[in-house]
């Protein structure tokens, strides 16, 4: 390993020689231990940082879209040990710490009738199974937490996990408007977990392996030294991209699928029965699953770590991921400042109806593109073309099928 | 299309947001406690009590103390006491005045009942709205020095009234001096004696303006 690291960029390999040189201080039979624990610390401390701009970002972000301008006063408190005092609001970018100090210092109330383990552990099984997907996350090159064969298997058990948590929630608080928006949620989490799973399955088609450092490997190349081979430019690899992105959306109960919460017209889902911190860490959970599941969608279609030209790839393989992380997220943000949350029989019929049949006609296009890959010349641009068609001739079928009814809409009153 | 409105609605927002950082129309956002937008002239809020002169606010003041507000006040929350003595007004004319004048802002409800039935323009409305205080039964009772503020404020919160008021003060009187002029040159005629002037006095006094009306 270390010789390999020593052919490396100083800045590719910095964060492996940190590790390594606070792993060699402790004594040879608790290395492991060590170099494990150093991982889950470093996870831990980059994606809670994370998680926590996230969600200022968020907020400033969706105040730009609405014309506000978003939380720009959390500055620093007086602190009586510290002779000075910063008086700059710092843009509201403490805001985060202050939000954790509150819902930390709030009350923290079970209900009587509520079954006190269940309701005390579903909170933290949503943050345990939301972390233990980052597991098999390339970061970077070199930076992957557990390098796994079946890679993509664990990830998708490890988050189904946090379907089994937000049930838990809801039946043990004990409280029938919390039961019943947990079964909503297990609906909604359920129907799209299919469509999540079939838009990736093209991707495990076209690499032939189900691990995630394989997948970034086999995307690691450019046509005319500009054209990255991301997944996401080919035919089938946008759609599933697409298809991708919309369960996502489902499956973190984000606008405008965000049912299950609802903030404007239920009171609070399964959460009605948490406040304080419990409430605070199923929030932080559903930012893990988004920042984890939209990593699964840098790594599979957005060519992971590798740079989008070879010029590029001076900078840092992780600093690349993350800004594409970044870049999805702000989409993510977008998306929710624009759309309406749909009902819940839109939100089935858009799986069932839509997304399934696209992602399982996805399937079978990437089939077609694997098995016409030695095509060229004249070929390769039937390739391309037939490619597209089955995109493309399905969706606007599919579409037309969806929308008959109801599209063209005319507004009476408006406009 | 499937999806094109949402391509659209993509688009709208996208403009927003990228308008909120160029475009004041987009961003119309007014942070309050540093900023403030103007109260439009119409509004008004807590009565004042009016005072010729910002020099010397409780020596000018324009009440004289009748209690009229006090009886008609319907939440109450005037408090006067008259004085037992007499001092010269603006106008120079001798007039009670009043020692204390207590307006509880927590219970008025800027009814502007008080300045309606005010027969010496004495009491107007003013244009706060953030009156704030630690201890509600002490800062939120405002007495004679804080109620009283002059002339050239009112003018300055509402000039078309202000203005108005001040025209109708001067009328009032000139009317009283024209009036005292002829009943001393009625006396004069009829009595044919050297005039005595002691109401006359009072009219001259009056024929100075205290502040120049604005012209609306």
């Amino acid at each position: 390993m270390s010789a390999a690291l020593a052919n490396e960029a100083f800045l590719e390999r910095a964060p492996l020689e940190l590790r390594d040189t606070l792993v060699h201080l402790l004594p040879a039979p608790l290395q492991w231990l060590g170099h494990h624990i150093l991982t889950i610390v470093a996870v831990l401390a980059v994606f809670g940082l994370f998680f926590a701009f996230t969600t200022v970002a968020e907020r400033k972000l969706l105040g730009r879209l609405q014309n506000r301008l978003g939380p720009n006063r959390a500055g620093l408190p007086q602190l009586s040990i510290l002779p000075f005092h910063i008086r700059h609001k710092l843009f509201g970018l403490t805001q985060p710490f202050a939000d954790a100090i509150k819902s930390l210092t709030k009350e923290d109330i079970v209900p009587a009738a509520a079954d006190k383990t269940l309701h005390f552990l579903a909170p933290v099984v949503v943050v345990a199974f939301a972390l233990m997907t980052f597991a098999v996350l390339p970061f970077g090159r070199l930076l992957i937490p557990v390098e796994l064969d079946a890679a993509l298997l664990y990830f998708f058990a490890a988050g189904a996990g946090s379907e089994l948590a937000i049930f838990m929630a809801g039946w043990s608080s004990r409280n029938k408007y919390a039961l019943l928006a947990a079964m909503r949620a297990l609906a909604q989490l359920i129907s799209y977990e299919l469509p999540l799973i079939l838009s990736v399955v093209p991707v495990v088609l076209a690499t032939g392996s189900l691990s995630t450092v394989v997948i970034v490997a086999s995307q690691g190349a450019w046509s005319f030294g500009l054209w990255p081979h991301w997944f996401v430019f080919t035919p089938w690899g946008f759609t599933g991209f697409i298809i991708f992105l919309i369960a996502t959306l489902a499956e973190t109960n984000r606008s405008p699928f965000d049912l299950p919460e609802a903030e404007s017209e239920l009171i609070a889902g399964h959460l009605t029965e948490y406040s304080g911190f419990k409430y605070a860490l199923f929030f932080m959970a559903e930012y893990f699953g988004l920042t984890a599941l939209s990593g699964l969608g840098v790594t599979l279609f957005l060519g992971g770590w590798q740079a989008p030209a070879p010029c590029l790839e001076f900078i840092p393989s992780y600093l690349w991921f993350m800004a594409k992380l970044v870049g999805i997220l702000v989409f993510f943000i977008w998306i929710r400042g624009t759309l309406l949350r749909l009902r819940i029989d839109q939100l089935t019929r858009l799986s069932w109806q839509f997304l399934v049949p696209l992602a399982l006609l996805n399937v079978g296009n990437a089939a077609f593109w694997v098995l016409t890959a030695h095509w060229s010349g004249p070929l390769y641009a039937l390739r391309w073309a037939l490619s597209i068609a089955l995109v493309v001739i399905p969706f606007l079928l599919l579409g037309r099928s969806l929308s008959a009814g109801f599209a063209p809409r005319t507004y009476r009153y408006a406009s | 299309m499937l999806g094109s409105g949402i391509l659209n609605g993509l688009a709208v927002t996208a403009k927003n947001f990228l308008g909120s950082f160029h475009d004041p129309a987009r961003l119309v956002t007014v942070e309050y406690p540093e900023q403030h937008t103007p109260v439009p002239e119409a509004y008004r809020n807590f009565p004042f009590l009016v005072s010729e002169s910002a020099d010397d606010p409780l020596g000018t003041l324009r009440c004289v103390s009748c209690l009229t507000c006090e009886k008609e006040c319907p939440p109450q929350c005037i408090v006067i006491v008259r004085s037992k003595d007499k001092k010269p007004d603006a106008t120079g004319k001798a007039q009670f005045y009043p020692t204390t004048f207590n307006i509880d802002t927590s219970v008025c409800m800027s009814c502007q009942i008080c300045v309606e039935v005010c027969p010496f323009e004495a009491i107007k409305m003013d244009k706060v709205f953030a009156i704030t205080a630690t201890n509600r039964f002490t800062e939120l009772l405002l007495n004679r020095d804080q109620l009283s503020k002059s002339n050239a404020y009112y003018h300055q919160i509402h000039p078309v009234e202000a203005a108005e008021v001040d025209a109708r003060l001067a009328a009032e009187r000139l009317a009283v001096e024209e009036k005292a002029k002829a009943a001393a040159a009625a006396k004069a005629a009829a009595v044919a004696k050297p005039p005595v002037s002691p109401p006359g006095a009072t009219p001259a006094a009056a024929a100075e303006p205290q502040t120049p009306p604005a012209t609306p």
